[in-house]
């Protein structure tokens, strides 16, 4: 399917294991649901504690300390569990089928965009050159789900906090976006996973090397561009200062207002897993994702293309475990942030949108345009430092005629 | 029967019940939430021909951009007592024409191609083992962006040597959308009348 992790994929390796290539598609299919299933609830019910421990450290609290022994560490599972006795109620003015429906379509774009994460060099369950694009679209779609939450509970507060929330996730959808392309066209690829690569090819050569400074985040750029995506994903997972829709002292709980038990929890569960997601995301784009730092992962992995070799298992292990570390650290910012800054009003919400971020975000984008240009122009490559590695731009086929041609014309441009 | 033919079959079904039931619906609600099973299934198929590219802005732009405008709109500009939609019977009887008009026209383009050609054609294409057709080796597998965007500045893989980009052709497209989107804005905007004094 891709060319640029030179791998096969878990289907081709359990056909050649058992022989069946439809049953082996199926089969991995069901692994990568089971996969994603997990990366998608396991962290969110994490973060749901740690939400409760450290806000409560937060309040000079302790937060539940009795669940599953010490620390309160099985509070999420009684939550849960208290959440899936409880009554399902539908109210009378409500929309029902709508109504019923609204937090499914919250969870499924939220779980859909798991899809296209590459947890590790070679570990995502659909590479695509648009994956960038995809996981966009798709996280897009979570707003359907709260405007349809909004309008068929058939109460104020409910359509008002509806209304707020599409107001706010559609506005903070454009500046999140124009940040988010800035590594794009840095990388020159939609693929998530390319952009990694990009950002893991280390800066300078000998004494003056620093793997983990060819990030993005420590580019003139696309550093500021990463706060102002981290405020704008913060915004659209609907997470303090930003939770307008469910500012509980004018609209009770918003589009919440009218649901209970497992729907309620559905929300809920989409909630932590796409702050979990935009979090990742972030650590992708901007962090070096899979990239340790040290080239640790890159000298395991090697040039060996066997995805069974046990050292590519490792590096990939270790790869994934870095992601998961990076995207929860930004979670943690997230709980922090919300449990440290007071709500803003509807009005300033829009305002640091609309006037604030997404001027900031349209000159970032520019500057990313123009500042390699111009140290081409002055050092005759796009970094102040030659890079320690050469980029593998092995996404280009090399039988595409034109490519090649663009590849020289770009050749020409650069002497 | 092969899963992508069972795939298709579904979501073939899904597009044409969500399009069914935006004409059923009476909500206006109802009917952009089919409107997105509508369009979603359709992007789905898209998928399914391996067309990502074309899939992924689907989604974004009508499913993720239009439909929540037009919701959103209508949140906005009525209450929730105005939100049923009831059609004449003369507008029913126009639209069930030219419904059947369209289907017709459709019916008889589908009819008219020669499939098994076709058919022929393209396994005749596929059918050399190694050699890709040109152009097309990157949309086999899916990834369609790099020969999209490079034909997009005239750079056709397909073509031997350069051939006219859609550069032109999409900013004059985009020119007028944003006039649609002006006059969109215009008409929907409250009317207030100037008071003599101001």
């Amino acid at each position: 399917m891709s060319l640029i992790l030179a791998a096969e994929s878990l289907a081709e390796i359990i056909s050649r294991i058992i022989g069946c290539e439809s049953c082996s598609v199926a089969i991995a299919a069901v692994i990568h649901v089971a996969l994603i299933g997990a990366f998608f609830g396991l962290p969110a019910g994490i973060f749901i504690w740690a939400e409760r421990k450290v806000s409560a450290r937060i309040q000079d609290r302790l937060g539940p300390t009795r669940v599953g022994g010490r620390f309160g560490w099985l509070q999420a599972v009684a939550d849960g569990a208290k959440l899936v006795q409880k009554e399902d109620l539908c109210p009378k003015a409500a929309d029902k089928p709508l109504f019923r429906v609204a937090p499914y379509v919250v969870v499924i774009a939220s779980f859909a965009a798991f899809m296209f994460l590459p947890f590790t060099d070679g570990w995502s369950a659909v590479s695509l050159d648009v994956g960038m694009f995809l996981l966009f679209a798709m996280l897009s779609l979570e707003v359907i789900g709260v405007i349809l939450a909004g309008y068929a509970s058939g109460s104020k507060w409910a359509l008002f906090g509806g209304m707020r929330e599409a107001a706010q996730m559609v506005s903070y959808e454009i500046p999140m976006s124009i940040c988010a392309l800035i590594p794009i066209v840095m990388a020159g690829s939609l693929n998530l996973n390319e952009v990694i690569h990009y950002q893991s090819a280390g800066w300078g050569e000998g004494i003056l090397r620093f793997p983990f400074l060819h990030w993005n985040v420590f580019h003139p750029v696309a550093g500021p561009a990463f706060i102002v995506y981290f405020v704008c994903a913060t915004a659209s997972c609907k997470r303090a200062p930003f939770d307008l829709a469910e500012a509980e002292s004018e609209l009770v709980a918003g589009f919440l207002t009218e649901y209970s038990g497992m729907r309620w929890s559905f929300f809920f569960l989409a909630e932590y897993a796409s702050m979990f997601l935009v979090s990742a995301v972030a650590a992708i784009l901007f962090l070096g994702g899979w990239d340790d730092g040290f080239g640790i992962v890159r000298s395991l992995k090697g040039s060996s293309t066997d995805v069974l070799d046990p050292s590519v298992i490792l590096g990939n292990v270790i790869g994934a475990g870095v992601l998961m570390l990076k995207a929860s650290k930004l979670v943690l910012v997230q709980i922090w942030v919300r449990w440290t800054l007071p709500r803003l009003r509807i009005d300033q919400v829009m305002t640091t949108c609309l006037k604030y971020l997404l001027p900031m975000s349209c000159a970032l984008f520019l500057a990313a345009v123009v500042y390699p240009m111009a140290l081409v122009l002055q050092t005759g490559r796009p970094q102040v430092l030659p890079l320690s590695a050469p980029l593998t731009k092995t996404a280009v086929s090399t039988t595409d005629e034109a490519s090649v041609e663009l590849a020289a014309a770009d050749g020409e441009v650069t002497e | 029967m092969s899963i992508e033919q069972l795939l298709f079959a579904l979501f073939a079904l899904l597009t044409c019940g969500g399009a069914v039931s935006v004409v059923i619906c009476q909500n206006v609600v109802r009917m952009a939430f089919s409107l997105i099973i509508c369009l979603a299934s359709v992007s789905v198929l898209f998928f399914l021909l391996s067309a990502d590219f074309v899939g992924a802005t689907q989604l974004m732009v009508y499913v993720g951009g239009t439909v929540v405008l037009l919701i959103f709109g209508v949140m906005l500009t009525s209450s929730s007592a105005l939100l049923q939609i009831r059609t004449s019977p003369a507008e029913g009887f126009l639209a069930t024409g030219i419904g059947v008009l369209f289907l017709s026209v459709f019916s008889f383009t589908v009819w008219s191609v020669d499939w098994d050609r076709n058919d022929a054609k393209l396994t005749g294409i596929t059918a050399v083992e190694g050699v890709p057709p040109q152009g097309y080796n990157e949309a086999s597998s899916g990834n369609t962006v790099r020969p999209l965007a490079m034909s997009f500045v005239g750079l056709r893989p397909d073509k031997a040597g350069k051939a006219p980009g859609y550069l032109l052709p999409f900013e004059i497209v985009s020119v007028h959308l944003l006039v649609v989107l002006i006059g969109a804005a215009y008409l929907a905007r409250t009317k207030r009348r100037v008071s003599a004094e101001s």
